[in-house]
């Protein structure tokens, strides 16, 4: 990074908080056995009520306990771990086959883009949950099916938008200018689209974060991704909507931890496109 | 134009063959027997042989997906195994209300999150757009359960605005309706804030800005349309997915419509339910698709049907 | 000599005059209800449901599991127990109008038996003189049922068989009018037309099932609602909310995990629940032919090695734990049986004298509705503390009976969710489908693959038990035998479930018809409207 995209970037203040969360989650997901104050797995007896409710924060169990009554604070921390590696690869995947697809689609046209946009007709009209349950059979449930399935299905919303938006900036003079001057159709998309491509890439890489960690628990329910009882945020949710009304705590807390993720990702993303190319907004 | 919609017809209609042809490899994976969860936990294994010859389980795959894809294009569906119904009746009274739901889904997504996309462009790195910006992300990562428990707890218990959920009349449709806007609004906000930046920073409008009142009014008209081109797509894959079925959203508000129909057919292997359903779906995605790919060079005339 | 049964039906009217008649009531359910076909449905929401609408030759006395004829005036049975003969009723009309006769019992069981019809139920009835013959498509009709004039019909069977009058109480065996099947086709399940209490009045597909009055029904006085609404679809947190407001009366899934412990602590709300038995045992197969659960030893180990306590403080303390295979209120339940005491050091002891002192590792397969996961977490822990690491599979129930019916797939099952509530209050109920050696076959529910030649042959002897007046010899010969099953060990019973029905205080009818042990959630027909 030039020096002055660096100064650029360390005056954003939205941005440096942006990468403190990221940083300090990544951190909690590498170090959790260091950092958890509890083992995520263990069922407290003094976990639970008499009744069998779990406890509320506060006390022994700083965030309160689950309806096992294992500790909260130790499962969110072990849950970055498979929560990180669904938002990260799976999203990631997700978005950059997505730009791909749709921008290829929207720039070539033609056969080209008939055939990939017909693609993502297919994938979208894809029974993503028939395939979940028979992987879940045949398969050895891992984190990186789920993230495999997750990014099959995803990427395709990211290509339809990337393609509408592609076809309306293929049309626009500077592109036009750009292949007037021979540029090869690989520098026009990395130079001169994925530029103005990046905003909405920018909004699926960090929303999509979001709905990528809960469509995980959604999965791993019908076998296909972690089982029990590793911990990962989405399943901390899944296995405590129901309880909602009752224990807050549990569906508050992993929701705030996947909220501020996807925050901090925008942030951080938002930053860095402004340091290193300031003449876009 | 029209060589252009002949040529996505034919095309639509082979994804929807592709999405048979999938469907059908994927349950012939499914890990578990039709034929033993039809003939019940009584049955022996010849009861259980007489039931898969009455299902036609017994014939070979290609022959069954040749019978299905005879039956489908006579417009026959088959029954259902767990409950003997025509698929085409079961469908059929789930048409409406997934339609319903699907239509007030988007509008209410529209609603929320075009104008708070458009205040946050407009006031870029202001408070407004900081909260525009909170506010997109916790809908999204709000979970829809909880998040649809909470609506009815509060405006349909508490307060009496709304019935307790169940299928009717407006009042029925706003409660679910809203929970797909809250979850779905971020993201148009989002979209509709960054194409709108997009837009606001190329020359002319930069331009035409300072030129004062007149010009901007064209311009924002001339900007809102262009920024609308991924609204559109992203409106056409929300009403193709939403035609699927939103499972949770259905559940909570105990709303009838296609997804709840399809979870339980998954669940219970109801094969002809379950490849009548991927296909309504598929057909309603095609659709969507290929509406929206009609709709872009209206928007933006040099964008072009080819 | 032959001794009729006949019906106590005198005491049921006397009963009847002492409710008001009138009213209406709604009861809320999640999952749709799937066909209203007394040959088809085969879950305790639509069989409540059928049997409001249909009739069979036997019933049970309202909040019992006690037989008593039905449509049947009375029956004999033959000494060698294998020729049953029923005496119908005059005068019981359909809700079509035409009158009931021994010829549509035969064809009933007929279609029921006709693999065209694809009952789940046909397994229950193999044992009728011809029926093999029948459903192979070998014989025009079954030679064991006969309608000798209109009112008698006399049933053959191949062995005794002393649950078949609990067969005939059963649903698959009601009774259907021809003609109205006839022109419903495969759509008799959505236009059902029997001779019960109730019939079909509107019917919205994923929405509301609206059932009323059947005015020429044959017990006078009976039933005493005028019509009866089921709303489908509803979450049970929000059927809960519709319950407090009086837009639903009973809630047929039950109390919302989220809201029991509140429900039950709450002094007014907790009025509105009743308490009941179910015939259900929760409970881990241990797979007999998968090393190292082959060793009897490795599986006694680990039945000591679960706190069946603290299991069922997980799901607030709704079930008793349980250390047999029959549920109490089944004959042959041994309230004095201890069986094997939580006591993980001796556990270890026996695994150690197994071989396996560093224990092993094992698969754990559970149904993914909840509560099922969190059990099978809490076994898994109890496991790991006697060093047995059980992975958990939690998969899609279709999936998980897939697995339990493969020869050598999975080690162990935890049964929530699927297995095993009684068909019928009999204890062959809990012996032939799931832990007889003709059960241990591909596809089928033994799925510890458990097989004793020995205790097929006991029970066998203990179904031939058919005379009146052999009820306690053979339910103490299935105490024996079950006690025989639990030193094998093929499984680790975890609990029964209790039943909880919350209703509005608008709803009458005694504690017993509300947890009904035949009807779930509840007896409609006995239901009334309180004034």
């Amino acid at each position: 990074m030039a020096s002055r995209s660096r100064q650029r970037f360390l005056r954003n203040r939205a941005g440096l908080f942006g990468l403190g969360v990221v940083v300090l989650i990544l951190l909690l997901a590498l170090f959790a056995p260091w950092l958890a104050p509890k083992d995520p797995s263990q069922q407290f007896f003094e976990g639970l009520t008499i009744d069998g409710k779990p406890l509320p924060p506060g006390g022994q169990f700083l965030l309160g306990t689950d309806t096992l009554g294992r500790d909260l604070l130790s499962r969110l921390i072990w849950g970055a771990r498979a929560s990180m590696i669904v938002g990260l690869v799976a999203n990631g995947t997700a978005v950059l086959i997505g730009a791909l697809v749709g921008a290829s689609a929207g720039y070539f046209q033609g056969w080209v883009g008939a055939l990939l946009m017909r693609l993502t007709d297919v994938m979208m009209a894809f029974p993503a949950l028939l395939l979940a349950i028979a992987l879940a059979a045949i398969l050895k449930p891992s984190l990186w099916i789920v993230a495999l399935v997750i990014a099959l299905v995803n990427w395709v919303q990211v290509a339809r938008v990337v393609y509408a938006q592609t076809l309306a900036l293929a049309q626009k003079d500077y592109v036009e200018a750009a292949r007037a001057l021979g540029a090869g159709n690989q520098r026009v998309l990395l130079r001169h689209l994925l530029p103005h491509l990046f905003p909405t890439l920018l909004v699926y890489g960090s929303l999509g974060l979001s709905t990528t960690v809960l469509l995980e628990a959604a999965l791993s329910f019908l076998g296909v991704g972690v089982q029990p009882p590793t911990p990962s945020w989405g399943g901390i949710i899944n296995e405590s909507q129901s309880y909602f009304t009752d224990a807050p705590w549990l569906v508050a807390f992993p929701g705030l931890a996947i909220l501020l993720t996807s925050l901090a990702f925008n942030l951080l993303g938002d930053a860095l496109r402004e340091a290193l190319d300031p003449t876009l907004r | 134009m029209t060589t252009y919609l002949a040529q996505r017809i034919l095309q639509s209609v082979g994804v929807l063959w592709a999405v048979t042809v999938i469907t059908f490899g994927l349950l012939y994976l499914l890990p578990a027997d039709p034929a033993r969860l039809v003939a019940g936990r009584s049955a022996t294994q010849e009861v259980v042989e007489r039931v898969r010859h009455e299902l036609g389980l017994d014939r070979p795959v290609p022959q069954r997906y040749l019978g299905y894809l005879g039956g489908l294009v006579q417009g026959d569906l088959g029954r259902s195994y767990m409950q003997k119904t025509r698929v085409s009746e079961l469908l059929a009274s789930r048409l409406a209300p997934t339609l319903k739901l699907t239509l007030a889904g988007v509008l209410f997504e529209l609603l929320i999150g075009i104008p708070a996309g458009i205040i946050a462009a407009l006031r870029r790195g202001s408070w407004i757009d900081q909260l525009v910006m909170l506010l997109s992300f916790t809908g999204v990562a709000a979970p829809q359960f909880a998040l649809g428990l909470l609506l009815l707890y509060l405006l349909a218990y508490k307060f009496a605005l709304f019935p307790l959920g169940g299928y009717g009349g407006l009042e029925h449709l706003i409660l679910p309706a809203l929970a797909l806007g809250l979850a779905g609004g971020g993201w148009y906000a989002r979209i509709m804030r960054s194409s709108m930046l997009e837009v606001l920073s190329q020359d002319y409008v930069r331009t035409a800005r300072a030129k004062g009142l007149a010009g901007q009014v064209v311009v924002y008209k001339h900007a809102l349309r262009n920024a609308l081109l991924p609204i559109v797509a992203m409106i056409g894959t929300d009403l193709g997915t939403f035609m699927g079925g939103v499972v949770v959203v259905e559940s909570v508000f105990g709303w009838p419509g296609i997804g709840q129909l399809t979870w339980q057919a998954i669940q219970t292997v109801d094969i002809p339910v379950i490849l009548g359903a991927v296909t309504f779906t598929a057909f309603f995605i095609v659709l969507a698709n290929l509406l929206t790919d009609l709709v872009y060079p209206l928007l933006d005339p040099r964008v072009q049907y080819r | 000599m032959k001794r009729w049964i006949v019906a106590a039906v005198l005491s049921l009217t006397l009963f009847a005059q002492a409710q008001s008649p009138g009213g209406s009531l709604t009861v809320s359910f999640k999952d749709d209800i799937s066909t209203l076909d007394p040959a088809i449905g085969y879950d305790w929401q639509n069989w409540s449901i059928i049997k409001a609408i249909f009739g069979g030759l036997m019933d049970y006395e309202p909040g019992t599991t006690k037989l008593t004829p039905h449509f049947a005036e009375g029956y004999t049975v033959s000494k060698d127990g294998k020729s049953y003969t029923f005496k119908l009723r005059k005068g019981i009309k359909f809700h079509n109008g035409r009158e009931l006769i021994a010829s549509d019992v035969k064809y009933s069981l007929e279609r029921m038996l006709n693999p065209k019809t694809q009952s789940p139920g046909a397994g229950f009835y193999g044992g009728i003189r011809g029926a093999g013959d029948f459903s192979a498509g070998k014989a025009k009709e079954v030679s064991g049922i006969k309608a000798t004039d209109n009112y008698t019909v006399q049933i053959l069977l191949d062995k005794p068989d002393a649950s078949f009058l609990h067969k005939m109480a059963l649903n698959f065996s009601f009774i259907v009018p021809k003609e109205a099947v006839e022109k419903a086709g495969a759509d008799f399940g959505h236009n059902p037309v029997g001779a019960g209490a109730f019939k079909l009045k509107e019917w919205k597909l994923g929405q509301q099932l609206v059932l009323e009055k059947n005015p020429d029904y044959f017990m006078k006085g009976m039933p005493y609602l005028d019509s009866l609404t089921f709303l489908v679809g509803q979450d049970p947190n929000v059927a809960f909310l519709k319950l407090q407001r009086g837009e639903v009366d009973i809630l047929g899934d039950g109390i919302p995990p989220a809201k029991f412990v509140d429900v039950m602590k709450d002094p007014q709300m907790k009025n509105q629940v009743v308490v009941g038995n179910q015939l259900m045992t929760g409970y881990v197969t241990l797979n007999t032919q998968v090393k190292p659960l082959d060793n009897p030893k490795v599986r006694q180990a680990l039945n000591m090695a679960i706190n069946k306590e603290r299991i069922v403080r997980l799901i607030n303390n709704r079930a008793v734990p349980a250390v047999q295979v029959l549920p109490p209120g089944m004959p042959g339940y041994d309230a004095n049986y201890k069986g094997y005491a939580y006591d993980p050091a001796k556990a270890k002891q026996l695994l150690k004298e197994a071989g396996f002192s560093n224990g092993f590792s094992t698969v754990l397969y559970a149904n993914n509705t909840d509560p099922n996961p969190r059990i099978a977490q809490a076994i898994q822990q109890d496991l790991a503390q006697i060093g047995v690491k059980a992975e958990l599979k939690t998969q899609a129930q279709s999936t998980v009976i897939q697995a339990g019916g493969t020869k050598g797939q999975a080690p162990m099952i935890w049964s929530g969710g699927m297995a095993w509530i009684d068909d019928y209050p009999d204890p062959s109920d809990f012996y032939w489908p799931i832990l007889s050696c003709s059960s241990a076959v591909p596809g089928g529910w033994n799925w510890p693959w458990y097989c004793n030649k020995a205790l097929d042959k006991k029970a066998e002897a203990a179904d031939a038990m058919v005379q009146p007046g052999q009820e306690a010899a053979r339910a103490k010969a299935y105490q024996e035998l079950f006690a025989e099953v639990m030193k094998d060990a093929p499984w680790i019973p975890i609990f029964h479930e209790k039943r909880y029905v919350m209703h509005t205080a608008k709803v009458g009818g005694s504690d017993a018809i509300l947890v009904d042990p035949i009807h779930t959630p509840v007896n409609y027909a006995q239901l009334y409207v309180k004034k």
